[in-house]
């Protein structure tokens, strides 16, 4: 357990900027990975964690330099290796299970070669035994019908089967170190939870050591036994998981715990100020020091060296890390919100809304109407109330966006009505609403980079609806922008630069802003915080609903994150395959009685804790259309109770804490089912 | 599979019908018709009546439409005016003449554009990139006309290697062709694969970035394996595409070249055509050029179908 399988030492990497100059985004670098051991490395993007995870195979992406220090896998530099002798280790003796396989899998090769490709170069079997192992591999990763499964390419399978077959291509050479590169990021709640467990029984039954980098401190937490985290191309703190996930001394971890949300806690995530400071940018002084509570002039002329503080059996860079010892019950809190007012008048009514994706035939097309039995989204009832945030949840497939879409009018209605205040009915032709229902609907993007101009100044793209709905033009206009701007936090001095020269955060800010603008009643936020870092994520959540509480706006708003809607929403409906399976006060979604989909979801949750381990219960496969009649989770409920979930549509029944279930067994009976 | 190949083949003759028809209402509206514009000044009295009598002129349009399609149809394109013998005649050894043009000049240069192409990717900004990048983005900035003219001062005049015009009667066999294309070909050559090797060029460092390959490379996979396996396969499939526009643009006679080298291919019969006003060799071209075209084009895309998995079942799914 205690022999050492890779070593890194003080190993930099950078590149050349523009100016000539050397900015190295991996600092002194040293660790080292035991037998058997799985380390997390945690951090957020930019942090140089892909990048040092990368250096341990011995690849340097093109543009970057190695610029000192060496990795030593059983005591052998990887970094001054030859092509020739490093293919002889990749996927032999370290093999990389990639972030996104959908990706990583060349699109025109078969499953099964590809596979087979591994095995030919890594092992001296002979081809009847390559394709016996291959579908043992198959097999191993638990896909389901192995032997078809080697025919079939890459694009013809569902997320999480790809990440499957691209851990049966890893384990393919018997590996001694396993690198995972973010393997669950972009899988849904449940597939990621599933994936998870496959690769903890991995490591378990294979003994390999494993790196798991990853920004996601939930999943860290459960494959983890050691973590590792990074902070602007620095590891800041190294030590045992729990003691890490528990107690962490460093102040960068522990903001970012706490920005994390927890299902476990109402209430916003408190958020750090600033983000992670650009590659060359320190100078001098610790490179936390923007943003530490804890910071003085010491911090801010010294940079601090990496200590080891043996009674913990940790690595800790800061100076004034002793401030932080046992302060770990502080962990579990969050910023109380103002609940909403519930007396208030509704502001928008979804009435039995159907939405279709199918093509319209041709004579249907001139009767103007859309002929699909088993639409992608049906009988959507939603009332919602002036100032309150509903969440609407789900997996991808679940018709969370797609209602969204419906309601800023971008996508028809096959049947239902949409009302907008005092039951005036909206239309669902973006062409055929009146300009003031188009002001008064905002939406909020998830990836700002996308849905902002890249050739607009900050200031042209606030001053788009301003102009459009107010006319506003001149001083006034710039008056406008620069309230704005302060609104969500910014300054005037950001009016000239280009989405490129911000932030992440920042520019979600300005996506904020631009809706805000139109002073609107509705904002529609599709997955707005899923593209953004945790300490950023906290900081968006927590200026949303300090926007909500000055301004009265009404959010909906769009995630497959239950930790997140948990933290922002008042009410939340959890949708599977395009129907309502529950709705309710967020505080009762989130207790038991539950749906049994709802029950899934918040089971396969990963929370920055080990101690919290989630729940499979149900099988992970992906529908890809809802059944045509009964309850649409028939197909993966693990409460199903017989013929009557296939030929029925559940009824709505109302539990005593006010959250409506759409279940075929009896609320009371849910409800001891679930103890 | 079948359905979706015969619905394009469908659509490729919808678009030859659209073609012949605008080429023969164009002929309708222009200012006299084909006799007045053939006999010019005699255009007149018995000699204009004869004319539009052997003609036909005198039936009404969309008989003549009808009559001269279904014609075209059973391969017969009618009467060339200036030459007065049959328009196949006169087409036969032009598109024989531009076939073998062209096929010499894709056999040469399509494999030269892609071996070019990968060279220039493989050793980005290397010596051998800045070197082949250097020569095809000059012969692609140079014209034709000139390229074609100076070719014939220094291989034709100076060096007096080859001939520098091609003097060959137009029903020439392929031997005697051969010694005359050389310098043609050369001249068509150094557009077509300055752009096709920058197209593949692209192509293939878009591949090289990409996650897969990389995924290959941590897999180890050797280098030249990779590039085989991994990267080329998905590299050419979107140059498909260009290089059919290019044999098309080779088949429908490469106009200038052949003006300048006095070959007798399609391209030199357009203009001939066009100028001399003998309109039903101008409706039969553009009859042929179009059916090339699309063609060509049907047989691309069914070639990218083919090849590319995840266009094949979606279309199949469909």
């Amino acid at each position: 357990m205690n022999e050492i399988i890779e070593s890194v030492k003080n190993l930099s990497i950078g590149f050349n900027s523009q100016k000539g100059k050397q900015i190295s985004i991996l600092r002194n670098v040293s660790t080292n990975i035991k037998k058997g051991e799985t380390v997390g490395i945690v951090g957020e993007s930019g942090s140089g964690k892909s990048t040092l995870a990368l250096a341990m195979m011995g690849y340097i992406k093109q543009g970057l330099f190695h610029l000192k220090g060496e990795c030593l896998f059983k005591s052998e530099d990887l970094l001054k290796m030859s092509s020739r002798q490093l293919e002889k280790i990749r996927g032999r003796k370290i093999a990389m299970i990639p972030q996104n396989a959908g990706q990583a899998l060349t699109p025109n090769l078969k499953i099964g070669y590809q596979i087979d490709e591994a095995l030919r170069l890594h092992t001296d079997l002979k081809k009847t035994e390559r394709d016996k192992k291959i579908s043992e591999l198959l097999n191993k990763v638990r896909l389901p019908s192995p032997e078809t499964m080697a025919f079939r390419y890459p694009h013809e399978l569902s997320g999480g089967q790809q990440q499957r077959v691209a851990v049966a291509m890893a384990l393919a050479g018997k590996p001694d170190l396993l690198l995972l590169d973010e393997p669950t990021t972009g899988l849904d709640v449940t597939t990621q939870a599933h994936v998870l467990e496959l690769l903890r029984f991995i490591a378990k039954d294979t003994g390999t050591s494993m790196i798991y980098v990853s920004h996601d401190l939930g999943a860290i937490a459960q494959v983890s036994d050691r973590i590792v985290v990074m902070y602007a191309g620095e590891i800041v703190l190294e030590g045992p998981a729990r003691k890490i996930l528990k107690e962490p001394i460093h102040p960068y971890t522990y903001g970012l715990l706490k920005s994390i949300p927890k299902l476990s806690l109402a209430g916003l995530p408190a958020s750090m100020p600033g983000s992670q400071p650009q590659p060359g940018s320190i100078n001098e002084g610790c490179s936390f020091y923007d943003r530490c509570n804890l910071a003085n002039d010491n911090c801010k002329k010294n940079s601090p060296d990496l200590e080891h503080i043996k009674e913990l059996d940790t690595n800790v860079r800061c100076f004034n890390y002793k401030e932080l010892i046992n302060q770990n019950n502080n962990l579990q809190t969050s910023i109380t919100k103002k609940t909403n007012n519930s007396e208030a008048n509704e502001v928008l009514k979804l009435k039995d809304v159907s939405i279709s994706y199918a093509k319209q035939k041709f004579f249907d097309q001139l009767l103007n109407k859309i002929s699909d039995q088993n639409p992608t989204v049906k009988d959507i009832n939603i009332d919602i109330k002036k100032g309150e945030t509903i969440a609407l949840v789900g997996e991808s497939g679940s018709g969370k966006s797609t209602i969204l879409k419906s309601i800023a009018g971008l996508l028809k209605t096959k049947d239902g009505q949409i009302k907008f205040e005092n039951d005036r009915i909206l239309s669902s032709d973006l062409k055929m609403r009146n300009p003031n229902d188009l002001r008064a609907i905002q939406l909020i993007f998830q990836n700002p980079d996308e849905s902002l101009n890249p050739n607009h100044t900050v200031e042209q793209i606030l001053s788009q609806p301003l102009k459009l709905y107010f006319n506003l033009s001149g001083e006034e206009l710039k008056k406008n922008i620069i309230d704005l701007l302060k609104k969500v936090r910014l300054g005037e001095f950001y009016m000239s630069r280009y989405p490129r020269q911000l932030s992440g955060g920042e520019k979600q800010r300005v996506a904020v802003a631009r809706a805000f603008a139109a002073k609107p009643d509705i904002i529609l936020c599709d997955e707005v915080t899923s593209a953004l870092d945790v300490s950023v994520q906290a900081a968006v959540l927590n200026l949303l609903q300090q926007l909500k509480e000055d301004l009265g706006t009404t959010y909906v708003f769009v995630s497959h994150d239950l930790a997140v809607v948990r933290a922002i929403s008042d009410r939340v409906a959890v949708l599977y395959q395009g129907r309502l399976c529950e709705i309710g006060p967020s505080q009762n979604v989130y207790k038991f009685p539950s749906h049994p989909y709802t029950e899934v979801l918040l089971g396969a949750v990963l929370e920055p804790d080990p101690d919290i381990k989630p729940k499979l219960v149900a099988e992970d496969i992906v529908e890809e259309k809802p059944p045509e009649k009964g309850c649409s989770f028939q197909g993966r409920c693990p409460r199903k109770i017989g013929d009557i979930c296939n030929s029925e549509v559940p009824p709505w029944q109302i539990g005593e804490n006010g959250n409506a279930i759409r279940c075929h067994i009896n609320i009371e009976e849910l409800a001891s089912l679930q103890q | 599979m079948l359905l979706l190949i015969l619905k394009r083949i469908g659509l490729g003759l919808i678009t030859l019908f659209i073609v012949s028809l605008i080429t023969f209402v164009g002929v309708e509206v222009l200012p006299g018709d084909a006799c007045t514009t053939y006999l010019e000044r005699e255009a007149y009295g018995a000699a204009l009546d004869a004319c539009i009598k052997r003609l036909g002129l005198d039936i009404p349009a969309d008989e003549r439409y009808l009559d001269w399609a279904s014609n075209v149809v059973r391969g017969d394109f009618g009467y060339s005016l200036s030459g007065e013998m049959p328009i196949n005649e006169v087409l036969g050894p032009r598109v024989k003449n531009s076939l073998v043009l062209a096929s010499v000049s894709i056999l040469i240069g399509i494999p030269l554009a892609i071996v070019l192409g990968i060279i220039t990717a493989l050793w980005r900004d290397k010596l051998p990139d800045i070197m082949i990048s250097a020569i095809t983005i000059f012969s692609m900035t140079i014209p034709e006309f000139i390229s074609a003219t100076l070719l014939i001062l220094i291989v034709a005049i100076w060096l007096g290697w080859l001939p520098g015009i091609v003097i060959i009667p137009s029903d020439a066999t392929f031997y005697e062709l051969l010694s005359n294309i050389i310098l043609p070909v050369v001249a068509i050559s150094m557009i077509m694969t300055a752009h096709m090797a920058r197209m593949v060029r692209s192509s293939v460092i878009q591949v090289m970035a990409s996650d897969y390959v990389q995924m290959a490379i941590l897999k180890g996979v050797p280098y030249w394996k990779m590039v085989f396996r991994h990267v080329l396969p998905n590299a050419l499939l979107p140059a498909i595409n260009v290089v059919a526009l290019t044999i098309a643009w080779l088949l429908g006679g490469v106009v200038v070249t052949e003006v300048v080298f006095n070959y007798p291919g399609l391209g030199r019969l357009v203009i001939e055509s066009i100028s001399n006003r003998d309109l039903p060799v101008v409706q039969a071209l553009a009859i042929i050029l179009a059916s090339i075209y699309v063609g060509i084009n049907l047989i691309a895309d069914l070639m990218t179908l083919m090849l590319n998995p995840r266009l094949k079942s979606l279309q199949i799914r469909k």
